[in-house]
């Protein structure tokens, strides 16, 4: 992909995230449900980065030796844990308040990372052995574009890690109209009608040459919170490889 | 590594905290403000612990099997009696050898947690060392020590015992209240052997234990005795000589193990309830007594702090897996979750059987006869009581399993 090609950020949606920056690394903050939802996204992360790099579940930098991309990286909470798993990371936000809360985090958790406040489609930098991308693809304005840029910085062999809202009447009545009334994620985050549907997400990155070898649903229930599981009702999460 | 956490309190609980971590690879500071070497006497620690088959089986799988071995002695039948009258509990185990808890000195446990954390080169130890600061700025935890050092980690874990000046500093005021009772602890030797029963006799005035301890090196059997008391009595019990002691002692347990002499010096100590629902703060964890202090009725104190160590280690070891900061507030959480029903069970259940067995009366016996005889019929019941001895109840952390995280 050209670096002429069209920037899908959508400005609206970037300045909306900037205003939360500060906030970000609150746990009991505006982001607190992306704190929740942090252990559960890491979990499917790290079982396919040990299925994909033959590494054992002990290991404590399995991703040692490798380059990580995070795209959409926010303050950097999943930039870090990858850091600390051993991962070269670059991360990138459209929101330099974003970047500039987490150089600001990383430098205090003593974590080197690449951020850069720049869209996927203009990076100069990659491939990439593991690409990451959570609930991001939902709020640009040309998915198939998106995903054409996802899979041009991965690495032949490499590994994609996408979670993303399903579009159902449940993810519209929880996600949209309740926890966002509910304050618990900020009010404006949301724009169901661009929620893609997994098979939607599957032909996307299909048509960007990627082969999708997994997918699970992150549920919730009352007494497990967030949860991996096999309802994609809310939101899934899925891998996939360029081969 | 640099060391993912500081452990407040190198006693039982702390020491065995760290030796887990390490165990996982991780590594941790110990700030002690006592001389371990001065802890690891019977001087200093004349208890005796009873040890849960499941804390006995973390214990084994953070390798302190072998140094264990042999120094403790096997509870296989638990007598529970009301004022020695018939009617009482028997708790077996249902395989011989599958003991239902093992008594060890407490000055042996902490010779070998010390010795171990010593030979660990994952445990930083900083010993006769008082606190003088604790901050939790930006992304660590610190603490400054009295020489002037400042120890920084992500994460804080006191284990300081009941009087946690960190539970203190944070404002977390726990339930609490004083039970109005002693209990005095010692050891004696007895004419009978104790065929490896414990003796649980409930007097209205408070509950007497005798404890089976391995025979004395001299070939005498020995039994350790926790002995409840009003408050107010404990002060003339203390007083009495040996001899007058043992005559008490004799009484109290009906001469189920023949004539009893002391085969160690008395102490007592004054016994309170005290139970934190919030266990965690940012960047901070509470464990054993510095979060939960019961009533030792049933002997659960350091098994509760044991299975602490179990969860927090299990926590914190998979989520520093997926490259989570030690520290990181959904860690805490979890390790919250998981141990607040635990804790507030076994604590109202200990408190509750000490208050059931304290009221005087022939009522209030005949409900507690009737009330067992219930249980030694029903096997569920029955199943949960010696769970809860063994320590096997609830959702189990992997290490009380003995399976390394």
């Amino acid at each position: 992909m050209s670096k002429a090609s069209i920037a899908t950020i959508n400005p609206a949606e970037a300045a909306h995230f900037g205003k939360m920056a500060a906030d970000w690394w609150d746990p009991k903050g505006s982001s607190a449900m992306l704190h929740k939802l942090n252990p559960v996204r890491l979990r499917y992360i790290r079982r396919h980065i040990d299925r994909h790099f033959a590494c054992d579940k002990c290991e404590w930098t399995p991703l040692e030796g490798r380059t990580a991309l995070d795209v959409g990286c926010g303050a950097g909470l999943l930039a870090e844990p990858l850091a600390r798993l051993g991962a070269a990371v670059t991360a990138i936000d459209a929101a330099p308040e974003n970047i500039a809360a987490a150089q600001a985090h990383a430098a205090q958790s003593g974590l080197a990372i690449d951020y850069r406040a720049e869209p996927v489609e203009t990076l100069e930098a990659g491939p990439f052995d593991l690409v990451t991308c959570m609930e991001v693809i939902e709020h640009v304005d040309s998915p198939d574009h998106f995903a054409a840029a996802l899979a041009g910085k991965l690495a032949d062999g490499g590994l994609l890690i996408l979670s993303t809202p399903n579009r159902t009447p449940a993810s519209r009545a929880l996600l949209v109209e309740g926890a966002e009334r509910l304050g618990q994620i900020p009010r404006g985050t949301h724009d169901w009608d661009k929620f893609l549907t997994p098979e939607e997400c599957e032909a996307l990155l299909t048509d960007a040459g990627l082969t999708v070898i997994d997918s699970e649903g992150i549920a919730f229930g009352p007494g497990q919170g967030l949860h991996l599981s096999d309802n994609k009702m809310l939101n899934y999460i899925l891998a996939a490889v360029k081969t | 590594m640099a060391e993912a956490a500081i452990i407040l309190g190198g006693g039982l609980i702390g020491l065995t905290q760290a030796l887990a971590l390490a165990a996982q690879g991780v590594a941790t500071h110990v700030v002690e403000r006592f001389d371990p070497e001065a802890m690891a006497t019977r001087g200093f620690d004349g208890r005796t612990s009873a040890i849960s088959s499941s804390s006995m089986a973390m214990l084994e799988a953070i390798g302190l099997g072998p140094h264990l071995t042999g120094t403790g002695c096997a509870i296989e039948t638990i007598k529970v009696l009301d004022h020695l009258r018939p009617g009482g509990l028997d708790f077996q185990s249902e395989r011989p050898g599958d003991a239902l808890g093992t008594m060890y000195e407490n000055h042996l446990l902490r010779r070998t947690l010390f010795d171990s954390a010593k030979a660990s080169d994952r445990i930083t130890l900083h010993l006769g060392q008082d606190v003088v600061a604790r901050r939790f700025d930006g992304g660590t935890a610190q603490v400054e020590l009295a020489d002037g050092s400042v120890l920084a980690a992500p994460l804080l874990i006191a284990a300081e015992g009941r009087g946690s000046e960190t539970r203190e500093q944070l404002g977390i005021t726990p339930a609490r209240w004083q039970y109005d009772h002693s209990a005095m602890v010692s050891a004696v030797y007895h004419e009978k052997p104790h065929d490896n029963v414990a003796y649980e006799i409930f007097y209205s005035t408070g509950p007497f234990a005798l404890l089976p301890m391995l025979d004395s090196d001299d070939g005498r059997h020995r039994s350790a005795i926790v002995w409840s008391v009003p408050r107010d009595q404990a002060p003339g019990y203390m007083k009495l000589s040996d001899r007058g002691f043992a005559a008490e002692l004799d009484k109290a347990s009906g001469g189920a193990l023949g004539t009893i002499s002391m085969a160690a010096p008395r102490s007592s100590y004054p016994l309170g309830f005290h139970h934190s629902a919030r266990v965690t703060d940012q960047r901070i964890v509470l464990i054993g007594d510095a979060g939960h202090g019961i009533h030792p009725i049933a002997g659960q104190g350091l098994n509760l702090g044991f299975r602490d160590v179990a969860a927090l280690t299990e926590v914190l070891v998979d989520g520093m897996r997926l490259g989570m900061d030690p520290g990181d507030a959904q860690l805490l959480a979890r390790y919250e979750r998981w141990r607040g029903l635990d804790t507030l069970m076994v604590a109202m259940a200990t408190d509750g059987l000490n208050r059931l067995f304290g009221i005087p009366g022939k009522p209030a016996s005949a409900v507690r006869r009737f009330g067992m005889g219930l249980v030694a019929r029903a096997k569920p019941l029955q199943g949960f009581f010696m769970d809860e001895a063994r320590g096997t109840s609830g959702a189990m952390p992997k290490l009380l399993q003995g399976i390394p995280v």
